[in-house]
């Protein structure tokens, strides 16, 4: 990844106008389908994300099943229209690397032995994508999975950090991660203070790793102040008392 | 889709606990420290038919890497770079679980997080791969194949690329009109770095780095960290527990630390 022009003017503005801690716009929408056991719409930039859960129910294949816990299924899919040429709708490499990562992130999060014999299906559908479609997915299945009821330790907040002419910059858009220096999604429960997924494409310097790492998280905690907003919204509506106790959390 | 599944390495309860009062007292089962990578080895040049090769033995999990270099069409948005392809493959030789087919999610994981180290890092200059900008451009082959199966595939998977890249011989070609012709001659690898990775796995609180076959079946969570002269080029995290940041910042320290003593040999051993 060789940078080739300038990503950050002389005013401190990214190419989309954003400082260096600033997020792009993040909305979720809880329960956008129908039937689904929970779902989550999130836009997270130009990211459209549906995420929607099914379960816990029964496993097939049968053999799959675990005598002592739930079997967590995840797929991270994108339409073939969702990116700038059109994607071949087959699972490619990178998608079955980003389905495992997601689960993988999301497990710690789930109490997965409260429903033995059982399987969660999370099923993650990008229709329009911009830089970041993984955490805006885990971000939203997260949502998806404490709409379907199922028992957490945690909601499981995601963002990413990266480096752009030599800054560190909190959220990678589209541009910045085609020709920016580095890219790292984190997920992260904010309660726990558990990392749950890390990732890095991009030469970073010891002091930088820390300080991206540092950066990214920050982005987490602010993503899972909008992840609890959404829960809340559907479930309390607009109850302000309700919301104000979360704010002061 | 990705589904939960359980190691296919069974360790007993009592091994495991006997696993447990070890790490508490700042031991492991086979006698190393949580920082001792385990006997590392490699050979160079083993495939006389490849370009480059590298056999390397981790413990005793063994890969063969072999590199086959051809023309073609460069990658979409990489028009003025040869194309770098890793990918691997576990034998069914390789243990018992092994079954033949098409790479699992866990292969696949593998191949592209080496992959990440060798591309993120730049370790080879793909830009002198070109030989027709835009249309004709060197394509390198990286392929992996695991022999036997003795834990921390990504380290062994990882150096046995990294080996046979920097002895590979570049067939030198030419275009003549439209047609590439060999000119019989070879030329080395536009080497820039040497990209290391190591990879540390976390049991309870303790985080302990080349994980062995049973360690890997009792670990809670692993992370890949691939450090080159100057600093970090990738990182994954990787099985389904999580890591604390300390926990991360100081196994991204050590990776450093051991990246170096690793690139030393490598680098001593190519020189030859």
């Amino acid at each position: 990844m060789t940078q080739t022009r300038n990503l950050i003017d002389e005013n401190g503005k990214r190419t989309d106008g954003r400082t260096a801690d600033e997020l792009r716009e993040v909305k979720i929408t809880v329960g956008t389908v129908r039937n689904a056991d929970g779902s989550a719409f999130i836009e997270f930039g130009k990211n459209k994300i549906v995420a929607a859960v099914y379960g816990p129910r029964e496993v097939h294949p049968k053999h799959m099943a675990q005598p002592d816990r739930c079997v967590l299924r995840c797929r991270y899919h994108m339409s073939p229209f969702s990116t700038d040429t059109r994607k071949n709708p087959a699972p490619s490499r990178r998608e079955v690397e980003i389905s495992k990562v997601m689960r993988e992130a999301l497990e710690p999060a789930l109490m997965l032995e409260d429903y033995p014999r059982a399987a969660i299906d999370v099923y993650v559908e990008v229709l329009q994508s911009d830089g970041g479609s993984r955490c805006a997915g885990i971000a939203a299945a997260s949502v998806a999975l404490a709409d379907a009821g199922i028992n957490m330790r945690d909601l499981v907040s995601a963002c990413a950090a990266g480096k752009v002419d030599e800054q560190i910059v909190l959220d990678i858009n589209d541009t910045e991660d085609k020709e920016g220096g580095a890219d790292m999604p984190v997920a992260y429960m904010p309660r726990l203070e558990q990392v749950t997924l890390l990732q890095l494409d991009g030469k970073l310097s010891q002091e930088q790793f820390n300080e991206c790492l540092d950066k990214a998280i920050s982005g987490c905690k602010i993503v899972y102040e909008i992840q609890k907003q959404a829960l809340m919204q559907k479930y309390f509506g607009n109850e302000t008392e309700l919301k104000e106790e979360v704010a002061v959390q | 889709m990705s589904a939960s599944r359980r190691s296919p390495v069974i360790v007993e309860h009592l091994r495991k606990q006997q696993m447990w009062d070890a790490l508490a007292k700042g031991k492991r089962l086979d006698g190393r420290e949580f920082d001792d990578q385990r006997p590392l080895e490699i050979e160079l040049d083993v495939i006389k038919k490849a370009n480059g090769s590298a056999r390397v033995k981790l413990g005793h999990s063994e890969v063969i890497a072999g590199i086959k270099v051809s023309t073609g069409e460069p990658f979409e948005g990489l028009e003025n770079k040869g194309a770098l392809i890793v990918s691997a493959e576990v034998l069914p030789i390789a243990s018992p679980h092994a079954e033949p087919g098409p790479p699992d999610e866990e292969v696949i994981e593998l191949a592209r997080v080496v992959d990440r180290g060798v591309r993120e890092s730049e370790m080879i200059d793909l830009e002198k791969l070109v030989l027709v900008p835009g249309k004709v451009v060197y394509t390198v082959f990286v392929d992996c194949s695991i022999v036997n199966t003795d834990g921390n595939l990504f380290d062994a998977t990882s150096y046995a690329v990294v080996a046979a890249l920097l002895s590979a011989k570049l067939p030198v070609l030419k275009m003549e009109g439209e047609k590439v012709v060999d000119t019989s001659e070879t030329r080395d690898m536009p080497i820039t770095t040497i990209p290391i990775s190591i990879t540390a796995a976390r049991i309870g609180d303790h985080v302990l780095i080349d994980q062995g076959p049973e360690e890997e079946a009792c670990m809670d969570a692993r992370i890949t960290i691939t450090t080159n002269e100057e600093g970090f080029c990738a990182v994954q995290k990787g099985f389904t527990g999580s890591f604390t940041v300390e926990q991360l910042k100081k196994a991204a320290q050590s990776a450093r630390v051991k990246g170096e003593e690793v690139r030393a040999r490598l680098k001593e051993l190519t020189a030859k």
